[in-house]
């Protein structure tokens, strides 16, 4: 292997494979010109499919269990209860992407409006995994999802001696899933 | 002559040789050095536990105190290698519990590890004082019960990212009342409830206790309490950080943290508000070492806002949401980074990666000193690596990876060989590198010319014909360790200089074009190597075909012939 290029040509160029533009050191054989990747895409043995993307990209397998991504399929089921209606309902807070998606389900659930402004009725509190009571938006949403035990749906009226509006709740809220 | 030295003036003199290429040296010069060198050697590293046996070792290091041992092959961490591949730790603590009693330090990386052996350490060796297993499986907290109940003088209990099943979670409360040696705790991979008084009384009473890495089950008032008894932590992992900046708990815990004057090392934050964390901001400038790796919810804003108080930071472990400016800020005020990972944020999503060639040309132009690269990115250039190659020389361990594997470089659409060949030109002293991206064989030709130090490799999805293997393995003298999946490597490249793999620790390739046949009379003509295939399902039903591809194939070096431990999925050649 020559070091300082004798009897080989080694320059720096920037060459596709199979010899497409300047040549690179050595010939690229022109059959060559299938890069690796497509090359296994094209080929229908499932072996060949499934190692592809088995492994990769190479993170390992205890940080990839113990990232805060949810699994594909679980649930996460919690109970929602509103100020005045008669009984409790429950919502999956799996599939929701965000606050607004929150909302809205929770508007859809119990035909109220929550939404921002001032005149906003209702002020959406939850329970979380220490047992207090908190205010929904104010940490990421999936630090959120994994914290949250129930829902309630509180009146404004009663929460209006602490100063609370969804307005600024919901101001708040820039921060992406 | 050296023949006039006395033995004991020799063993005075090996007593200053540490590491274990200097005593392996050593004990090559001749007889008596190596006998002298034999008796006085205490700690060995063996990289692969099937390269030797356990009798072996002892018979020729009887007085061997620390042991490090390692298991499965890297690429065990993808999930690549069977769960019951091997790299069982029993027989070693047997033989060990057997010939040589004053064992007093273990570390473990990639190995079985059952309660039973656990159990067996605890039993046989009365001066035990540290156990760190890294990446093990195969153990309960029953097993660390054991250890804790009985190693009177443990020092050091470290347990790296391992998969482990709680089913009692008493072990903590086994500490006796009597030990009070601990320095050195880390349980931040354990799942369960731990015993909260009964850590709370063991920190108390370890006066020596340095590093302690506490699991997601403490609480912040917990950790508060802890501190409040512990000011002489130099490195703490918090499991669970508080949630409201306007608790009580949150008071006192920066209170608390403002005391902490020696923590050098912070890690955890398995679980926090980033509102919660101007608590740590007074100890961010004398910290060397920060692993945030492992903290969701933490947004650039807040990440750059700690960031930009550590500045005699070392050693930077991240998310990748700290985004390429983000980086630019790490560049500007942590002048003395040596090594910097950044992680996937969310492994399982690609193509919203957060950082790119920018980042990390950013990171290189303000970090002169940095010598340690562990980077996943969506994209990157020749010429950001060629400009990286410039800005830091002294890399040891570079290692890229790319959301996409073929990934060309961003702007000119090429492979990325020139940028690779820069870097291996430049950096002289690099021993470890991982490349990504699309590749040609272009690359490895630069590699085999230029990486006269690097002794481990990772390939993957890479090259374009056997000439590319053949370049590493011809240019690459110091080559301890290969690694290729999914690149087309195939008979030739394989055989083409079969005395090198005694040269080495071992070679993995996976998905790879080498052929049954080849890989059988690579086995014929080299006695000394174990050559296995791994087999996963059915394909090996009826005999092998000597023209079929082999899946996996992982062959190394080894003194004792074929393991008889190996599952029936494993065949030795």
């Amino acid at each position: 292997m020559a070091k300082d290029g004798l009897g080989l040509e080694i320059e720096l160029t920037l060459a596709l494979p199979g010899g497409g533009g300047s040549e690179a050191s050595g010939s690229m054989e022109k059959k060559e010109k299938k890069r690796v990747f497509s090359e296994f895409s094209g080929e229908e043995t499932n072996t060949a499919k499934k190692n592809k993307m088995v492994g990769w990209p190479p993170v390992c397998s205890y940080r990839r269990k113990n990232s805060f991504s949810e699994e594909e399929g679980t649930k996460m089921y919690v109970k929602v209860s509103m100020d005045g209606a008669p009984f409790l309902r429950k919502i999956d807070l799996s599939p929701l992407e965000g606050y607004s998606s929150l909302l809205m389900s929770l508007e859809k659930l119990f035909c109220c409006y929550i939404g921002e402004g001032e005149s906003s009725e209702y002020v959406p509190i939850y329970e979380d995994k220490d047992g207090d009571w908190m205010l929904v938006g104010d940490v990421p949403w999936k630090m959120f999802s994994g914290s949250c035990k129930r829902l309630r749906i509180m009146k404004s009226l009663d929460a209006k001696g602490i100063g609370l509006h969804a307005k600024d709740l919901l101001e708040g809220i820039s921060i992406e899933a | 002559m050296v023949n006039y030295f006395p033995e004991e003036v020799l063993e005075h003199v090996f007593s200053f040789l540490t590491s274990h290429r200097d005593r392996n040296a050593v004990s090559l010069v001749c007889k008596s050095w190596y006998n002298v060198e034999r008796f006085s050697r205490g700690k060995v590293f063996i990289g692969n536990c099937y390269a030797i046996s356990p009798e072996r070792l002892i018979s020729r290091f009887p007085r061997v105190r620390s042991l490090t041992l390692k298991g499965k092959p890297h690429f065990a961490d993808f999930n690549l290698v069977l769960h019951d591949w091997g790299g069982y730790v029993y027989p070693w603590i047997e033989a060990m519990a057997k010939g040589c009693t004053n064992l007093e330090e273990l570390r473990l990386k990639r190995m079985l590890v059952s309660d039973a052996s656990l159990e067996l350490i605890a039993k046989s060796f009365p001066n035990f004082k540290s156990l760190v297993l890294v990446s093990c499986e195969g153990f309960t907290t029953d097993g660390l019960a054991a250890i804790a109940s009985n190693c009177r003088f443990l020092r050091e209990l470290d347990l790296q990212e391992n998969e482990v099943e709680d089913p009692r979670g008493q072990w903590l409360s086994c500490f006796p009342d009597s030990c009070t040696s601990l320095a050195s705790l880390n349980f931040a991979c354990l799942k369960g409830e731990v015993n909260l008084a009964a850590l709370e009384r063991l920190v108390a009473r370890c006066r020596n206790l340095k590093s302690l890495r506490l699991n997601h089950a403490v609480p912040p008032d917990v950790l508060q309490k802890i501190l409040a008894r512990a000011p002489q932590l130099v490195d703490l992992g918090a499991g669970s950080f508080v949630h409201d900046p306007e608790s009580e708990t949150y008071n006192k815990l920066k209170n608390v943290m403002q005391k902490c004057t020696s923590i050098r090392s912070l890690s955890g934050f398995l679980d926090v508000n980033a509102r919660c964390l101007p608590a740590i901001y007074p100890i961010c400038i004398n910290l060397s070492s920060l692993n945030l790796s492992y903290a969701p919810g933490i947004y650039s804003k807040e990440l750059v806002k700690l960031i930009r108080k550590c500045k005699k930071l070392q050693c930077l472990w991240i998310l990748d949401t700290i985004g390429d400016k983000g980086l630019s800020v790490v560049a500007s005020a942590c002048k003395e980074l040596q090594e910097l990972r950044v992680f996937k944020s969310d492994p399982n999503d690609v193509g919203n990666a957060a950082v790119t060639e920018e980042g990390l040309v950013a990171i290189s132009a303000g970090c002169p000193n940095l010598n340690s690269l562990l980077y996943f990115c969506r994209q990157m250039t020749n010429t950001a690596l060629i400009t990286v190659a410039k800005n830091c020389p002294n890399f040891i361990r570079f290692r890229l990876c790319t959301l996409d594997p073929i990934t060309p470089d961003a702007v000119t659409m090429q492979p990325l060989d020139n940028g690779f060949g820069a870097i291996v030109q430049s950096c002289k002293g690099l021993k470890r590198l991982s490349v990504s991206g699309l590749l040609t064989d272009q690359v490895f030709l630069y590699i085999g010319m230029y990486a006269e130090q690097l002794e481990m490799l990772s390939i993957a999805f890479a090259g374009n014909s056997d000439k590319g293997m053949v370049y590493v393995l011809n240019g690459c003298k110091k080559l301890k360790k290969l690694e290729i999946r999914d690149s087309p490597f195939g008979n030739m490249a394989l055989l083409a200089d079969t005395g090198k793999y005694e040269t080495m620790r071992s070679l993995w390739m996976s998905s790879c074009k080498v052929t049954f046949g080849a890989c059988k009379s690579l086995a014929e003509k080299m006695p000394r190597l174990n050559v296995e295939i791994i087999n996963e399902g059915d394909e090996m039903e009826g005999g092998s075909d000597d023209r079929q591809n082999v899946e996996k194939m992982y062959l190394y070096r080894t003194l004792v012939g074929p393991r008889k431990d190996a599952p029936d999925s494993v065949w030795t050649l």
